[in-house]
Formats: structure tokens, sequence, C-alpha cells
């Protein structure tokens, strides 16, 4: 730059040190010392990073006592395997190509936020690419139950069919959840609200998504 | 002189308007105070269902006043049919374990002072903490809505075995349409303790002031983070088991249901469900629960006797590993409700393992109360009696575990009253008496206000002499063989101890009209009792540091440092006090203790 | 006040004792070969659970007496002798010693009911659980029982079992009904059928418990030792009829057992 500018007034409060260790922010500052920056406004107290592992204790425990429900029913005499619908195969790639570029999107979102970028466009376009492949994998989730009706599989068809139905959909359910996640990121940055340690928790719920959906596809798979 | 650091700005702004004043609000304060509101609410209607269990119990063909018009099914002409007392006592014992027993000691006390205590102007996810009220108050209206459907609520008791619970209609009054609703008022349930254990997860590891070190909390706020910790893990279980049983209702599923079975000469419709699935994982939810209505309560009377005793307790860290090894071991023992439910025999022996070996963190417990007493400066005032008093019950209560514990004792045990006696004493007793202290030690801080001491002692007494007037006759039943759910006695072995049940009713009655008095009590306290001080029982942690009532930021914008952990009693000190604040930088010249 | 608190509990915890001391209510008496182990448990446990209490409520009762603050007090706070570390390995030991002890031995009651097969020659019955009655079947000289046509089931015609004697040869021979009878001092295998929901099959003096689970047909096995009549109760919840789920179970000479056998298969 030419000129030399002035220290941009951008209204920032003090962090109060929580950590008990002296840390002040403990790293969720998105507040380095460089001028122009182009930083949400930062409001204490640091957002509190423990809550998104707390929540996927709690989704994984769900699935572990369906699991055993699974167990249990599979033990019964009137277990008869059914074929995994085909559009499940594709619909795994859409997920764990989603967590590809949501972390392309955290990388885009953060030089952007740093100012070394000035272009909001990159990272909102790979947010929305996110979105839509996390949109497809619903898609595909509905397809692959159009499938089993095909076959006349419904949900109280058979022990088989119940639990496929009922592991997807509530599945499912929570990926809509991660997807509302998404579209809030989308607006936050867009009005420049947006704070690290929000992409953050969006981002490792999105993965958990994808971690869950393999295990569920590995024990459809194999289980049902 | 008190430290604070440099004034931060606030989780969120105060509240401006009516509803976010009162109705709707961000304040942890407001919201631990409407969950104590919906669990008195409750803990009168579950008390009520339950005086009109009694006098049924007691005198069968009675009518009774006004039933009549509550239920003209299920008491035509006052008198109550059989299904209508199952279905009391279903709903009886639903509200009590869900929404006072969950909700007082953990939802209301810990929303209210774990923020407070750790030195936070509020919990990280105040929106999540307001709609985990709502959605608990939501639950209790779904549920509510079972007693005016034409069929009236379930029968099937609060664990809801199935396939009674899972096959409709046809099985009896109330298993359709209220068996739904009552599903689906647990499932609402257990996400708003998702929520709030979320928030007092986050509040304990990461907001916490300066100074506040793990090994500084006091020890309530360890108390609710193991009870949301377990309420984390086993609400998680619980939802997907009745997510499964509406299926079975609603979509013709056959989780819980097996093939062949047969009602009013019908086939049942459902095929290859499993019965002891259902056994399975509600106990694995329904254990941790039990844990999840006392743990608070240990915490409450721990921090309540410290205080009153004026000395720390003899070892709080046997009490901390006490409370995780409850919590830990409350996982491994649910099979002993399923002793002769039909699983593997060897199963049984396995699970009466950790159920025993429960007694032991229970009996640390217990021993370092009792020991800590010796030497101590006790003061008496209503809060430190109802804290003795649930030592008292929780080892009257715990004791008839060491029966039930054992498989083949359990033979001659199960599903009569010796049971009921026992769940009763810990957790219809020593739990409400952790609440009751609990109420009396901390409404000056909520309110502004002193309670009426005389009217809490006469409370405390008469409680305290009727619970056990009421519930250890359930033992005496039980050990003749009474077996439990039963709407009326009609076997020859049981007729002759039904004058026990009328004594037993008569206690209850009374008992339950002296609850009067506290309801009194908190009332008049609120609007006309004397003004409290900011600390009125000399208390070290961090809710004395603030007005009574606190104001909407806690602690006025500044956040206060932490020096000392909550046991700064019985210390000799320059300024002649006994204690020292955790807030203070001053430090103790001399333990006060000697030999 | 502190010293009333301390008189109250002491003196709520003895009355609490007193009935189970003086044995006011008692199961009935036993009348199995098993049922010894597990009333030596009961009032083993009674013991120890007893003394554990009193000595609990009544040391409670002891330092709230000696240590409610008199406003004249102003000594030293005190520490327990021995501190937490005592009371920790006094619980830690004394009670996990004690807990072990009651679990090693109780395991013996519960291997006698459970891990002990029925002798070859015990008797038979099958007892089916329904809302709200049970009703037994008993083999027949053939010695076999049909099998169950669930579809069959039809209490309007009394075919309690769903029984299909025109095509089941076994079944020809069953004997339905709707009272247990067995003969004294003989095993007896009792399987057990839930027609519907849960139930439970109770009989105090006979020391059994076991819960019908419908999908699996289970079974005990017991000796009756004593000549008489006792309700077999259902104990686990199964609708309104549940507090009268009740049949009798009469336990006869070998001789009144054979008459009463010959008297129902004849009314079958």
């Amino acid at each position: 730059m030419a000129t030399t500018l002035p220290p941009p007034k951008i209204e920032i409060l003090p962090v109060p040190d929580r950590s008990g260790n002296g840390h002040v922010g403990g790293g969720q500052n998105l507040i380095p010392d460089v001028a122009n920056l182009r930083v949400a406004q930062q409001y204490s107290p640091p957002a509190s990073s423990s809550a998104i592992w707390v929540g996927i204790a709690a989704i994984c425990m769900s699935f572990a006592a369906f699991t055993s429900a699974l167990i249990v029913r599979q033990a019964s005499n009137d277990w008869r395997h059914i074929t995994l619908p085909s559009v499940l195969f594709l619909s795994t790639l859409l997920l764990l190509a989603s967590s590809v570029t949501l972390e392309v999107a955290r990388r885009r979102v953060a030089s952007y936020m740093l100012g070394a970028d000035s272009n909001i466009a990159s990272p909102r376009l790979w947010l929305y690419l996110t979105l839509g492949l996390g949109l497809l994998f619903v898609a595909g989730q509905y397809m692959a139950w159009l499938q089993l009706r095909s076959q006349g599989l419904y949900l109280a068809t058979n022990p088989n069919s119940s639990f496929f139905y009922v592991f997807t959909a509530l599945h499912a359910l929570h990926v809509l959840g991660g997807l509302a996640g998404l579209l809030r990121a989308i607006r936050k940055l867009g009005n420049a609200t947006l704070r690290r340690s929000t992409l953050n928790a969006t981002a490792i719920y999105w993965h958990f998504m994808g971690v869950l959906w393999i295990y569920l596809f590995l024990l459809l798979w194999l289980k049902i | 002189m008190h430290e604070t650091s440099a004034a931060p700005a606030v989780v969120h702004g105060p509240p401006t308007t009516f509803l976010s004043k009162h109705v709707f609000s961000l304040d942890h304060k407001v919201i631990g105070l409407q969950y104590y509101t919906l669990a008195l609410f409750a803990v009168v209607v579950g008390m009520v269902l339950s005086w009109l269990m009694r006098i049924h119990l007691g005198w069968t063909n009675a009518a009774i006043p006004g039933l009549q018009a509550l239920s003209p099914n299920g008491a035509p002409g006052g008198v109550m049919t059989p299904e209508y007392y199952l279905q009391l006592m279903t709903m009886h014992a639903t509200i009590m374990v869900f929404f006072v027993l969950t909700t007082a000691p953990f939802a209301a006390f810990g929303n209210y002072f774990l923020p407070i205590q750790v030195g936070a102007e509020d919990m990280p996810f105040p929106h999540f903490n307001m709609m985990s009220f709502w959605t608990t108050f939501t639950a209790f209206l779904i549920l509510v809505t079972a007693f005016f459907v034409p069929d009236g609520p379930p029968l099937a008791g609060w664990t809801s075995y199935a396939p009674l619970s899972a096959i409709g209609k046809d099985a009896g009054p109330g298993q359709g349409t209220g068996q739904v609703i009552w599903a689906a008022a647990l499932g609402v349930f257990c996400i708003g303790q998702l929520l709030g254990s979320l928030n007092f997860i986050s509040t304990v590891l990461d907001m916490r002031t300066k100074g506040m070190t793990l090994s500084r909390l006091p020890v309530t706020c360890w108390a609710w983070f193991i009870t949301s910790c377990m309420g984390l893990t086993a609400f998680a279980v619980l939802m997907p088991a009745t997510i499964l049983l509406i299926l079975d209702h609603v979509a013709g599923t056959s989780f819980f249901v097996p093939s062949g079975l047969v009602l009013n000469d019908q086939l049942v419709p459902h095929s290859g469900g499993s019965t002891l699935l259902w056994q399975h994982l509600f106990w694995f939810f329904g254990h941790p629960e039990v844990y999840i209505a006392i743990i608070p309560g240990m915490g409450i009377v721990t921090h309540v006797l410290i205080t009153n005793m004026r000395r720390p307790m003899l070892s709080m860290k046997a009490i901390l590993y006490s409370m995780w090894a409850l919590a830990f071991l409350s996982y491994m023992v649910y099979g002993h409700h399923m002793f002769v439910s039909g699983m593997n025999p060897f199963s049984s022996l396995v699970f009466s393992f950790p159920t025993l070996m429960i007694t032991i963190p229970s009996t640390v417990v217990v021993l370092i109360w009792i020991g800590s007493l010796y030497g101590s400066k006790l003061r008496i005032n209503t809060a430190s009696l109802f804290a003795l008093g649930f030592i008292s019950m929780f080892v009257s209560g715990g004791v008839s575990g060491f029966f039930l514990a054992q498989p083949s004792i359990d033979i001659m045990l199960h599903a009569t009253y010796f049971v009921v006696g026992h769940f009763h004493m810990v957790m219809g007793v020593a739990a409400m008496f952790g609440i009751f202290s609990g109420t009396y030690f901390w409404f000056p801080k909520m309110t502004g206000h002193m309670m009426n001491e005389t009217i809490g002692r006469i409370h405390f007494w008469l409680t305290f002499i009727g619970t056990y007037c009421i519930f250890m006759p359930f033992h005496y039943l039980g050990w003749a063989g009474n077996v439990r759910r039963y709407a009326a006695f009609t076997d020859d072995f049981l007729k002759p101890l039904i004058p026990v049940h009328q004594f037993i009713t008569i206690a209850a009655l009374f008992t339950g009209a002296v609850q009067l008095l506290f309801l009194y009590n908190l009332i008049h306290s609120r609007f006309r009792g004397p003004a409290a001080p900011a600390n009125p029982w000399e208390g070290t942690s961090l809710e004395w540091i603030m007005p009574s009532p606190p104001p909407w930021n806690n602690f006025g914008g500044k956040d206060p440092v932490v020096y000392h952990d909550a046991d700064q009693y019985g210390v000799k000190t320059a300024s002649g006090a006994d204690y020292i604040m955790q807030n203070s930088p001053e430090q103790a010249l001399a333990t006060s203790e000697g030999d | 006040m502190g010293k009333l608190l301390a008189v109250t509990i002491i003196i709520i915890a003895i009355a609490s004792a007193v009935p189970f001391i003086l044995h006011t209510w008692e199961p009935p008496a036993d009348i199995s070969t098993h049922g010894g182990l597990i009333d030596e448990q009961m009032s083993d446990t009674m013991i120890e659970a007893g003394v554990s209490f009193l000595a609990a409520q009544i040391l409670l009762g002891i330092f709230i007496w000696q240590f409610s603050k008199k406003p004249s007090d102003t000594g030293k706070v005190k520490t327990f002798p021995g501190g937490a570390k005592g009371l920790v390995i006094a619980a830690i030991v004394l009670v996990g010693v004690e807990v072990l002890a009651l679990g090693a031995f109780g395991s013996k009651a519960w291997a006698a009911v459970y891990f002990t097969p029925p002798a070859p020659d015990a008797m038979p019955v099958q007892v089916q659980a329904g809302q709200f009655a049970f009703y037994f079947r008993y083999p027949g000289p053939d010695g076999k029982f049909g099998p169950i046509h669930p579809e069959m089931i039809n209490e309007g015609n009394q075919n309690l079992f769903g029984l299909d004697p025109a095509n089941d040869v076994e079944s020809r021979d069953d004997i339905v009904t709707a009272e247990m009878a067995i003969p004294v001092n003989k095993e007896v295998h009792l399987l057990m059928h839930a027609k519907d929901v849960s139930h439970s099959f109770y009989v105090p003096a006979l020391r059994i418990h076991q819960d019908f689970v419908p999908g699996l047909d289970l079974s005990v096995h017991f000796t009756a030792t004593k000549v008489g009549q006792y309700e077999i109760v259902c104990s686990q919840l199964c609708g309104l009829g549940h507090y009268n789920m009740r049949a009798y179970l009469k336990v006869l000479s070998q001789q009144d057992f054979d008459d009463w056998l010959k008297k129902q298969q004849a009314a079958q």
C-alpha cells in the first residue's frame, strides 16, 4: 500500500481471562495485531468450545441404543437380509465430498477474515457447495427409501426394513440440523458476525455427520 | 478487599420487556425459578394423585367426593375402578420422577446457582437454556393431556413394560392414545434435558472465572456436573426407546412385540419383537435416572452442612470420588431390576455384583457426613435440619438395598412393597429433603427475603416423622409378600394387611396436609418475609458475595477473582471471622481444628 | 433442638427395627426344598442390614446431640479420630467384605433354583398366564403336550390353550384346569407360557418367583413339602385385572392328587 493508513476504528471489547491460567482469549480470538481487518465484533465471553462435543456424545449414545436394539432384534427368527439400495453408495460419496468442501470453505473464510483475501464470494461459494452436497445427500436418502418401497419394503414390513428406515431417517434429521447450522454460518459471514468458534462448531458437527453415516452405512450393509 | 478483573461485556443484555424478563428469559436465574415453579406445581399434582391412590387402597369401595366429576369413567359414583387406580399410579410416578425429582434439584437449583458458583454471568448458551425450560414445560403439558383423552392416561406404570405398553388399546384402557401421549411427552422431556445438560457441562468446563480451578469448585457444582454427564447419556437412551415404542403403536412395527400373542381371542398383528429389549433400554436409562435424582441432593446437603457445621468435610475428595463412583457404577447395575425377568440367570449374578459394590461409595459418603459432625459447631436451622434428615432417610432407604441387590432374596421381594418402600425412602423422601434443604438455604438469596424459621421447623418435624410413618411400614408389607401395583387386596394372604395400609393412608394424608405449611411459608415470605442480607448463613461460596436477590448480570459486570476453595470454614482470621470467602485474598492464620 | 432431633432419630430407628426383630410381619412358612437357603440368606442379610442401619442412625443421633452448637461454645473444631482415612477404609473393607460375602453365599441359593436342571422324572405341568387368569395343562397319559395354536385360542368356547386335538395326537389327552394341583414331595417342572402380555408367577410359600415373558418359553422347577392350599398371584403389572389375577395351588398327597387328576380328566 502506498499510503499509511491509520488503525481501523473497530470496536473491540476486552476479553476476560476465563481459563484461570493466564491465557487471554484461549485461542478462540480472531483478532491478531494486523491492520486492515475485517473482523467480527468480538464480544465476550469466548465461546464455549466443549459444547459441540457434549452434543455429539449425546447423539452417539442415542445411536448406540438403537444399535443395541438392532442387535437384539436381529437374533429373532424372522430376520431376512435385504439388499442395500444402490443409491446409498453415491450419497455416501456426496456426504464425504461435502466434508472436503467444508474444509476448503473454512480455510477460505479464515483467509478472508484475516484480510489476506478480499473476496467474500469464494468462501461463500464453498459453504454453499457444502450445503448443496448435503441437500443432495438427503435427496439420496429419500431416493433410497423410494427404491425400498418399490421392492415392497415399508417401515413395518419386516424388522430389517424397520431399522433401515429408523436409522436413515434419524440420521437425515440430524443432517438437516447440520444444514441449518451451515445456513446460519453463511448468513453470519455475510454480515460480518461469524466467529471462528461458530464455524468450528458447525464444521465439527458436519464432519461428525459424515463419520456417523459411515458407521451406519457399514452397520446397515453388514447387519441388514 | 476483593479483586475483580476488567469489566467485560456480558453474554446477553439486560431484559427490557415483561416477556423477556419473566417469560422468555435468557437469564439463568429466571429459568431456574421457572423450573422450580414447574416442579412445585408438579409435586402438588403428584401428591394429590398419591392421596387418591392411598384412599382407594385403604378403603377400596369408598366413594371419593369429587372424583366422579374428575372422571366419570374412572370413578362412577366416586368409586375408583381398578384401571383408574393404575392410571393414576402411572401418572403419579411419571410426574414425580421426571417433573419433580429430575427438575427441582438439578434443573431448578442448578440453573440458578451453577453459573453463580463458578463466577460466570450466565451459561454459555442462554437461548438453548431458555429452550430447555420451555421444552420441559411443553413435555409436562403433553403428559397432562393424557388425563383428558377419552380413554384416559396409560395404566402400564412409569416403567411401561412391553408388550402391555406396545400393543395398543386392546390391552387396557388408556393403552392407546394415552400411552402414545406418555411416550411423546417423555421424548420431548429428553430433548429438554439434553439442552440443559449441554449448558451445565459447558458452564463448568468453559465459564469458570479467574482463579476458579476445578479443584476449587464447590461440591454442588461437581454434583450438577456429574448429574449432567449422566443425564446426557441416560436420556439419550430413553429417547430412542420412546421412539421405538411410538412406532410400535402408530406404524405397525414390532420392536417390542413378539409373534403369537392373543388378546380378546384375536391374534395380535405383530411378530418377532423382543419383550426384554424394552426392559434393557428402559433400565439402562432408568437406573442412572435415580442417581440423577439423588446426586444433586447429596451435593446440596454437603454444601448446607459445611456451612452449618462451620467446618469442611473430613475429606471432600472422598465425597467427590464417591459421587463419581456412584455415577459410573449406576450404568452397570441396571439389570437388578430384571433379576426374575427371564433374562439369563447368570446375568442376574453378574448384575448383582456391582449392585452390591455400589454400597461402598454410598457408605463412604454417609460416614464422611457423620464423621464430619464430630467436633463441629453444628448450627440448627431448617436448612440444616432437612440436611440431617436427608442423612437419616438416605441410610434407611439405602439399607433396604442390601436385600434387593441379591437375586436370591429378590425372589421373595421383587415387585412387592419392599421395593416401593426402598425407592420412596431414597427418592420420595431423601431427595425431597434435599430439595427442602436447598430451598430453605437459598430462598433468602433468590428472593431477598428470609423464610419464617418457626414454620420451617414445624414443617420439618411433622414431615420427618410423617414420612417415616408412611414409608417404613411399606417394608413390613413387602416382607410379608404384599405385591405392588395392586388396585385392591383381594387375596387371602393380603387381606390381613389392609389395616397397615389404612394406617399408611392416614399418615400420608396428614403429611401431605403439612406441606401446606411449606407452601404458605414460600408464598408469604416471598412478599412479606424480613429482608435478607447478602450472606445470612456466613457462607464462603460466590453466591454469598452478591446482593439478595442478585442483579440480572450476577456480579454487576465485574468478574470475581477466586483465591480459595469453598471449604474455608473453621479457620482463624485476622478479622475474627471463622470463615474466608472464596473471592477474598485473605489467608487463614491457622485452622481452628484441634483435637 | 439438636438434642431433640438426636433423640427422635434414635427412637425412630429403634421403632423401625422392632417389627423386624419381633417378626411381626413375616413371609409365609417355607414349603419348598430349596427355600431354606433363601430364608437363611434373608435372615443373615437382615442381621447385617439391621446392625448397619441401627449403628448409622444411632451414631448420627449421638453426634447431633453432642455437637449441635451451644451459644457459649467458642472452642476449636475437632476432627474425628483417624480422620477421613479411617472411615474410608472402614467403608471399603467392612462394607466391601460384608456385601461380597452376602453375594457369594447368596449365589448358592440362586444356583439352587436356577442352575440345577430339573430331575428327569420331574412331573411336567404347563401354566399359561393371560389377562387375567392362570390356566394349567397336564400332559395326560402320553406324557406329551400338544402344540399351542395361538390363532385357535378361544375363551368363548373354552379352548384356552389353542389346542387342535383333531389334528394333533398329543393334544387329545391333555388336561386343562383352572387350578394347579401337585403331589407333595414330588419335583414339578413348570413350563411357563405367556398368552398376551408380561405376567409373573409368584408363590411366596414356595419361594418361587418368575416372570412370564411373551415370546420366551421359560420354566422353573421345585418340590413342595407340605400339603395345603396356597395362592399363586400375578406380580407383573398386566392390566386392570392384575390385582385379581390369582389361582390356587393345591399340594396333595399322591393318592389325592391321582383322584383329582382323574376327576379333571373326566371333565375335559
